[in-house]
């Protein structure tokens, strides 16, 4: 036992020596969250367009200061012709032209009607449309308030209520998702990592000729990083309790409990690489591609898994961050127990149990 | 290695391009009819045509319901209440009620969006259909029409097609640099390259050097890949795109020298490269449109390369911008590749 521990605390300086690994480890999770949560937003604001005003009269001047008072664009340009729009998206600083057709009050005050066209960098579809909306939204706001005086009939009003999120913030979403992002990161890539380090290096056999056996060995390699994850799970939830207001309304302790029940199973992810790697590239490549970017992508993390094509969702329902991202939501936003997650937890468990396996029956015959 | 160039760029655009992707399908909706009338039902039939819900019909217990909610089988729960159409007739206004999963506030906002937009279509017909409009005199009206240029189908994935082959590039600009220079740091080879009579101009020329056009080579092997898979348009000079991709990988694998002068094992450059690639691309506006970030951000995206290249690989690609369009991000490169290779060799210089 004794020398058990001096393993342990062996494991624990060479992690600890390693500053630079050390202050990314525990870095990286306070940048990631306030990087989500203050700069990938979905605010919509000082979007920059340009106005071609062929009438400038009255009704196209208040429009326009209306449009520009919202908060939501920036004017950038005033256009003098139609030759100038192209070469304006082309310097890629605007997003929308604005265009009144002449004689715009004139029209409006006698054929009751005018046209305003819009035209939209779509080269990013998404805001393109956003931008479209939100500016026929502003101009048909200025229409109604013209028209007050003629009552709408038979009016259907929608009432939206916005469940579990009321007031629609970001960390509701990516708490979550970075959670499972740094748990894996630090438990699958820096264990597997290590491992194939020792390998690399030789010093692995060393290690196999001790008294130790290879159990407490790998219980040895792994105890740090169960530490350093533990630690940094604390950190995420703590940040976005404090700094963003993300409530956890379920239970702390069940909340702690699938933590540590992902982090093991992201250890056993990480050693079943590191039998199946020969060097740390290897390691390092299997890691990338089969851990981070799945865990980023195919997790419903970042992208909604519905969405995908069914081949896609057919992977995301084999990675492991996809169930512990439904738990994570279930114990904190929504506040349930495990009556709603039993079943993740079960195929987590699951999956922790045969990634062992595996790992054992590979080990051993590596041994041999 | 080999087969990682050619696999590595398909497996990205395949994954990458098909999963980011924001557009709503399959929105699953509850429907709560405590009216059962004709006008209810119509509403229902909208709902039930449009290609974006998969309309199930929910129990009258609100508890039932919530719980459908809570455990994700459906997004969205629709009530229209007992009196929905007699109200709209005898009163002109009439309420039903959306109750929307918010976890996720963004596919939130956007089902919120396509619902209203729904109602507030179906709301105009039925104004139609039942009374005749106000006589007298007429509304004012405007007519607004838009058009959506460069891109008139608004296809998402033309634009994330160039973003991601500018990380693609980077990948292999940066961080097998890096890699492969500690690697050789800690396996302890570079001591004997140190003891040949090579110049360390020579030395690290020859490192970046087969780096350097592996990256351009993958830039085009992504570029054929994206035109045949997902039919980008190349509105644009690859000329300029090719002249523009030189810098960015100047800076790329200056940064990748950079680094593999202040890390000493290849897990520390990995997780450095990781560290600043995952912040770097987060803020390039990849994902989200940088004016929207507050005003420190944007500052910060001053020493992002990515943010420079995939700014202008997709003015190239999908708007046709030529050198005089991109002259200040073309500037801003030769600055920055001049900076940070000054900086590695002054580095490796004291390291070695």
């Amino acid at each position: 036992m004794k020398q058990f521990a001096g393993f342990i605390k062996k494991e624990f300086y060479h992690i600890f020596r390693d500053v630079r690994t050390m202050l990314i480890l525990f870095a990286m999770p306070i940048a990631q969250i306030l990087i989500f949560g203050y700069v990938v937003t979905n605010d919509f604001k000082d979007v920059h367009i340009a106005i071609l005003d062929k009438s400038k009269d009255n009704v196209t001047k208040e429009i326009t200061n209306k449009i520009l008072s919202s908060g939501y664009f920036i004017l950038e340009k005033d256009l003098s012709s139609s030759k100038e729009i192209e070469e304006a998206f082309k310097d890629g600083s605007i997003r929308e032209v604005i265009i009144f057709e002449p004689n715009f009050a004139a029209n409006l005050e006698k054929e009751k009607t005018a046209n305003i066209q819009l035209l939209a960098d779509a080269s990013d579809a998404n805001t393109a449309n956003m931008i479209v909306n939100y500016t026929s939204g502003i101009i048909y706001d200025y229409l109604k308030k013209e028209n007050k005086d003629i009552e709408m009939p038979m009016q259907i009003v929608p009432e939206v209520r916005m469940v579990f999120n009321e007031s629609m913030k970001g960390v509701y979403m990516f708490v979550p998702g970075t959670m499972a992002l740094i748990l894996m990161l630090i438990s699958a890539m820096m264990t597997s990592i290590s491992i194939a380090r020792e390998k690399e290096m030789g010093t692995m056999e060393v290690l196999l000729v001790s008294p130790l056996k290879p159990l407490q060995i790998i219980i040895g390699k792994v105890i740090p990083y169960v530490a350093i994850s533990f630690t940094n799970a604390v950190t995420i939830i703590l940040l976005g309790y404090f700094v963003f207001g993300l409530p956890i309304n379920g239970s702390i302790v069940l909340l702690l409990a699938e933590s540590i029940l992902f982090i093991l199973l992201s250890l056993s992810l990480g050693i079943l690489i590191s039998t199946i790697a020969k060097d740390q590239e290897v390691a390092m490549f299997i890691s990338m591609f089969a851990l981070l970017l799945p865990t980023m992508l195919l997790s419903g993390f970042i992208f909604p898994i519905e969405n995908m094509p069914d081949v896609l969702q057919w992977l995301c329902h084999i990675m492991p961050p996809k169930y512990f991202i439904i738990i994570l939501k279930h114990v904190m936003i929504k506040g349930t127990g495990l009556m709603f997650v039993w079943k993740e937890t079960l195929i987590l468990a699951g999956m922790t149990l045969l990634f062992l396996a595996l790992s054992v029956k590979k080990f051993k015959t590596r041994l041999e | 290695m080999l087969p990682l160039i050619f696999v590595l760029p398909i497996v990205m655009l395949l994954v990458l391009v098909n999963a980011a992707n924001f557009e709503m399908k399959n929105i699953d909706m509850l429907i709560v009819d405590r009216d059962i009338s004709q006008t209810s039902r119509e509403l229902i039939s909208k709902f039930e045509g449009s290609p974006f819900y998969r309309v199930s019909y929910g129990s009258f217990s609100d508890k039932e319901n919530s719980a459908m909610l809570t455990s994700d089988k459906c997004d969205i729960i629709l009530n229209i209440p007992y009196g929905f159409e007699k109200n709209l007739v005898r009163e002109n206004k009439s309420d039903i009620q959306l109750q929307i999963n918010a976890v996720n506030s963004m596919t939130a906002g956007l089902i919120n969006a396509y619902s209203t937009s729904i109602i507030t279509k179906f709301n105009l017909h039925v104004i139609a259909k039942w009374k005749n409009p106000p006589k007298g005199f007429k509304n004012k009206s405007i007519n607004i029409t838009s058009s959506y240029w460069f891109n008139p189908e608004l296809n998402y994935k033309i634009y994330m097609v160039p973003g991601i082959l500018v990380i693609l590039v980077t990948i292999i600009g940066m961080f097998l640099t890096a890699l492969n220079i500690v690697r050789e740091k800690e396996m302890g080879t570079i001591e004997q390259i140190n003891v040949t009579p090579i110049k360390k101009y020579q030395f690290i020329i020859g490192k970046l050097l087969p780096f350097l056009i592996i990256a351009l080579f993958e830039l085009s092997f992504g570029l054929i890949v994206g035109k045949l898979l997902f039919h980008i348009p190349i509105v644009g000079s690859l000329l300029t795109l090719f002249t523009f991709a030189g810098l960015y990988l100047l800076v790329s694998l200056g940064i990748g020298l950079f680094l593999s002068t202040i890390a000493n094992t290849q897990q520390q450059v990995m997780f450095m490269t990781f560290f600043f690639m995952l912040v770097f691309i987060l803020m390039s506006g990849l994902f989200t449109p940088v004016e929207t970030m507050p005003k420190w951000a944007q500052n910060v995206n001053i020493i992002n390369p990515f943010y420079y290249f995939i700014k202008v690989i997709r003015m190239v690609l999908l708007k046709g911008s030529s050198f005089a369009n991109i002259l200040s991000e073309i500037y801003a490169m030769i600055i920055y590749a001049t900076a940070i290779i000054g900086l590695a060799i002054w580095r490796y210089r004291k390291t070695v």
